[in-house]
């Protein structure tokens, strides 16, 4: 009986070291290590969080839940590149993306948003199901299904990378990771300024309190609508850009992009800040999680430990970090 | 003309409450029936019965269980895929490992094992609602994939990772299996759906249904009836996830013949989200429509450019269906949000006052 | 005029009392150390300027809120906190200002939900809905078409409830809180929004099911007149506040109620 439970103690002290003690040894013992995961953790979390501001934004202004956004960021990135394969000049496919992203909005409010501007929110959340297979099937259509290189250079943005020795070890920055934060960072202050501040910005947020009421004040709905998923193209395309610098541009991105759902639980489905902090505990946790926990568990527990601390997370707090209470009056 | 109800007086109330109440419907169901049962088998062809009307049964069975989960409990899921794959799964260990129990025994039996797992992942519903609901049982989605492929004792240590199905026979004859003909394949996925969807029938009209349904509407008056909120979701969670988990297992074992994780994927989920929303969130008729186009739809799609004469690779169409699907959702939605069910009933409500317009 | 309840109360003719209740959301204070009870078989009506916490008091009672002070004691029972579905167990009933129906079925279906708690057939049962089953249902289906009866609803009861009018819709509710046959009935304004042949309508089913089942009734009403011929005694509220308590008349005459509330006849 003694040796039995003396065993069992042994296999417990074991797993208890394992999970709460090794890791930390690990980080404390080769910080430069740290010190790299937390930048990796950093730069894809400031990624996700790309892409999960253009759910905000959209959800902000017109209260629909966007899961085209994903297929979205492909698309955009797929159309920059199609484009530049056919001979037009970076900076001139650019724009016509951008113009592309415009018809886009435009096509989207018209025929989608107008004729379902009364629907409760679940059918509206449907129908950007359907845009999504839409995009999908013509994205493959126009552009083939192989993954692309994205035209990095021809844009002018930064390759290779910068080493710095620190901690005793070193840690190697990529340049792009280094352009992708600050380009992001850029967007979040410009798009939470004009939230705040502009007339346009106000709009929105009537726009998304309640619909009957910004109408009844004499916003236009529809060149709100156009507006903000028109914006939510712009940085849909710059997520595309970002991501397809890091990895090939292909329709797996889409999947990728679910990833964004987790950070908009943290940050909120309306806060602008909130998409950026959402992204970077998501970012830095699930690099953390794979690297020192991973190892306990199997590999490739990125694909579900996103979706686990936003349920963790849910739990206490229902309505997200920065999300409002939800107060159910009766 | 035909499908009036006047003269037909019900006298009871069980009869009122009964599942076809006009004759009409009923005449109509035996006639369906009829055909399901005894003339598809007898001059349908292999393809037919192999591509179309299993597949299309199988996911109207999973479409039923996700239709009671988030049509008439209001919880969204889109953790079908994985609930599904959890029934196959479990469904193959039980097989191997007691080889000598009735197949249909252990399908039951799985249905069982994810009825656990689904109501394990229903817990978070009693503080988590809506989208926020949607996004945590995406955690059980992606988990459960990756258990299929993380945990080879669910494969049996096969080194490919995949499943494959092996020989078993009902009353002598093999159901599974490669000597398996389609047409005793499809009786018994056609006998398992129309029993299963029978007893989803009966719930749905009985207390339990209208449990589900309160809790949808609004679960603050649903508690103040009396109604415990936490066992009422639970309970849509665990029926749900037995429907799609015997769904799985009836896909691998009599339809595949074999599986990988990748079949219980995300997209899995999103499939059979569609053919509910498309046949109509609440109605278990819905669910047969809505898997019928979402599944059927694409391979007709398929064939009609060889129909019309136009020649164009295999991708092209495949991609065009994807628009072409996209663009129905969009188009159903915008029609009718409420789905070819709804579409149904008015097309009866039509027929009752047929030839005159109203 | 509804005849004085007697002056021979006792004790245990006494179905709800609170004593001290206060509750506070916040900075908020809705109610502040009230205190009143409710006698079995009596019709309690609740009355007060808006915001006076009148559905929060009617919140307490149901265990939607969880007072921060008082105690409250239902059937002789003291109860610390109670959540709704306790109540609704305990025998408490109630409708809502904005009517509380569930809108995706119909007021049939909505009228046996309020049946819930006393149907037991267990899950196997309810699965093949044969015999024992379906024996319930209909029992239960009996009870429901008297209450349909008794609203004079019969024509609406396929209907789902989204779409009658408001005064049905109401009807409806009140008819699934009658299906729990409760001990107590807490009616939330429920005269809203009617004209006057409705309001007769009402009137005259919150008496009925006061006499013919001897339900005891808390109301929360606007219409002084209904007020006045309904209730047999009245509590009145002003900023959380009990100002003062009696029967109609004693109530209206008073200097504080008239002055927070009732106004002067000019």
């Amino acid at each position: 009986m003694l040796i039995w439970a003396w065993r069992i103690e042994d296999f417990e002290l074991d797993l208890i070291y394992k999970i709460f003690l090794d890791p930390f040894v690990q980080m404390a013992s080769a910080p430069d290590l740290l010190v790299q995961t937390l930048w990796e953790g950093l730069v894809g979390g400031v990624l996700y969080a790309l892409i999960a501001l253009g759910f905000v934004l959209i959800f902000k202004a017109s209260g629909v839940f966007n899961f085209a956004q994903g297929i979205m960021v492909v698309f955009a990135a797929l159309t920059l590149v199609g484009l530049h394969e056919r001979g037009v000049p970076a900076f001139l496919a650019l724009a016509i993306t951008v113009g592309v992203m415009f018809v886009l909005a435009f096509a989207v409010e018209r025929l989608v948003l107008r004729p379902l501007v009364n629907q409760p929110d679940i059918i509206l959340f449907m129908a950007t199901f359907g845009l999504t297979y839409f995009l999908i099937g013509l994205g493959e259509l126009v552009f083939g299904g192989d993954p692309k290189i994205m035209i990095t250079s021809d844009l002018y943005l930064p390759k290779g990378a910068i080493d710095f020795k620190i901690l005793g070890g070193f840690v190697s920055l990529q340049k792009i990771d280094i352009a992708a934060a600050i380009i992001a960072s850029l967007m979040v202050a410009t798009l939470a300024i004009f939230f705040q501040k502009t007339r346009i910005g106000r709009a929105l947020r009537a726009v998304a309190d309640s619909h009957q009421a910004a109408l009844s004040v004499g916003i236009s709905l529809e060149q709100i609508w156009v507006i903000v998923w028109f914006a939510a193209g712009v940085v849909a395309l710059a997520a595309g850009i970002m991501w397809g610098a890091r990895s090939d541009v292909s329709f797996a991105l889409q999947i990728i992009a679910l990833k964004a759902l987790p950070v908009l639980i943290l940050g909120g489905l309306t806060s602008i800040p909130g998409a950026i902090v959402g992204g970077i505990v998501i970012g830095v946790g699930e690099k953390l999680g794979e690297f020192y926990w991973g190892p306990l568990l199997g590999s490739g527990i990125e694909s579900w430990l996103a979706y686990v601390i936003a349920l963790v997370f849910l739990l206490f707090r229902p309505q997200g970090m920065f999300g409002e209470r939800i107060i159910e009056r009766i | 003309m035909f499908y009036r109800e006047a003269g037909q007086f019900k006298t009871t109330y069980a009869a009122d409450m009964a599942m076809f109440p006009v004759l009409q419907d009923r005449i109509g169901i035996i006639a369906v029936l009829l055909v399901a049962f005894v003339i598809l088998p007898l001059v349908g062809n292999d393809f037919l019965l192999n591509a179309v009307m299993i597949p299309f049964l199988v996911f109207t069975l999973a479409a039923i269980g996700l239709n009671l989960l988030t049509g008439y409990t209001g919880q969204l899921s889109l953790g079908t895929g994985g609930f599904m794959g959890v029934g196959a799964y479990a469904c193959y260990k039980l097989t191997t490992i007691f080889t000598d129990v009735n197949i249909l025994l252990c399908v039951i039996a799985s249905g069982f094992f994810s009825a656990a797992v689904g109501a394990l992942f229903g817990l978070p519903s009693l503080r988590i609602k809506g989208f926020y609901l949607a996004v945590a049982t995406l955690a059980a989605q992606f988990f459960l994939q990756w258990c299929f492929i993380r945990i080879p004792w669910l494969y049996n240590y096969n080194t490919s990772g995949a499943i494959e199905v092996p020989l078993r026979t009902l009353f002598g004859v093999p159901i599974t299996g490669p000597t398996a003909t389609p047409a005793t394949r499809y009786l018994v996925v056609l006998t398992m759906v129309v029993a299963m969807t029978w007893f989803a029938s009966n719930l749905v009209r009985g207390r339990i249904g209208r449990m589900w349904m309160a809790v949808r509407d609004m679960d603050i008056a649903a508690e103040l009836i009396g109604i415990r909120l936490l066992q009422t979701k639970l309970s849509a969670f665990a029926v749900s996830a037995f429907y799609c988990g015997v769904a799985g297992a009836l896909m691998v074992f009599l339809w595949y013949g074999g599986a990988e994780a990748e079949v219980f994927d995300v997209n899995q989920s999103f499939f059979v989200l569609f053919m509910v929303i498309i046949g109509g969130l609440g109605s278990l008729t819905g669910a047969y429509f809505g898997a019928a186009l979402i599944y059927i739809l694409p391979i007709v799609l398929r064939t009609v450019p060889a129909m019309l004469g136009v020649s164009l690779r295999a991708a092209t169409i495949e991609h065009l269906t994807f628009m072409v699907v996209g663009a129905l959702i969009i188009g159903f939605l915008v029609a009718e949000p409420m789905g070819l069910a709804r579409l149904w009933q008015i097309g009866r409500q039509k027929l009752r006052v047929w030839p005159f317009p109203y | 005029m509804r005849a004085p309840s007697g002056s021979d109360v006792t004790a245990d003719s006494v179905l709800l009392s609170l004593e001290n209740v206060s509750l506070s959301f916040g900075g908020i204070k809705a109610l502040s150390d009230v205190s009143f009870d409710i006698r079995k078989r009596e019709i309690r009506a609740i009355i007060g300027p808006n915001g006076a916490g009148k559905t929060s008091m009617l919140n307490v009672i149901n265990g939607f809120y969880q007072p921060q002070q008082g105690r409250i004691t239902f059937k002789g029972k003291k109860r610390a906190k109670m959540r709704p579905h306790e109540a609704a167990r305990g025998g408490i009933a109630r409708t809502f200002q904005n009517v509380a129906l569930f809108r995706g079925m119909t007021a049939l279906d909505n009228i046996m939900a309020g049946r819930t708690l006393k149907m037991h057939r267990g899950f196997v049962w309810q699965l093949l809905r044969v015999g024992p089953a379906v024996w319930e249902e209909v029992r239960h289906r009996h009870r429901v078409e008297e209450i349909i009866d008794f609203l004079e609803i019969p024509q609406i009861r396929k209907v789902p409830v989204g779409r009658l009018p408001y005064g049905l819709q109401k009807r409806v509710e009140l008819g699934r809180a009658l299906a729990m046959e409760p001990d107590l009935l807490l009616l939330d304004e429920p005269m809203a929004g009617m004209n006057l042949e409705e309001k007769e309508d009402m009137s005259r089913f919150i008496i009925d099911v006061n006499e013919t089942f001897g339900t005891t009734i808390a109301l929360i009403e606007h219409d002084m007149g209904v007020v006045m011929d309904l209730s047999d005694r009245v509590v009145v509220l002003e900023y959380g506040r009990k100002i003062a308590e009696g029967t109609p008349e004693v109530v209206r005459n008073d200097r504080r109620v008239i002055d927070a509330y009732l106004g002067v006849a000019h």
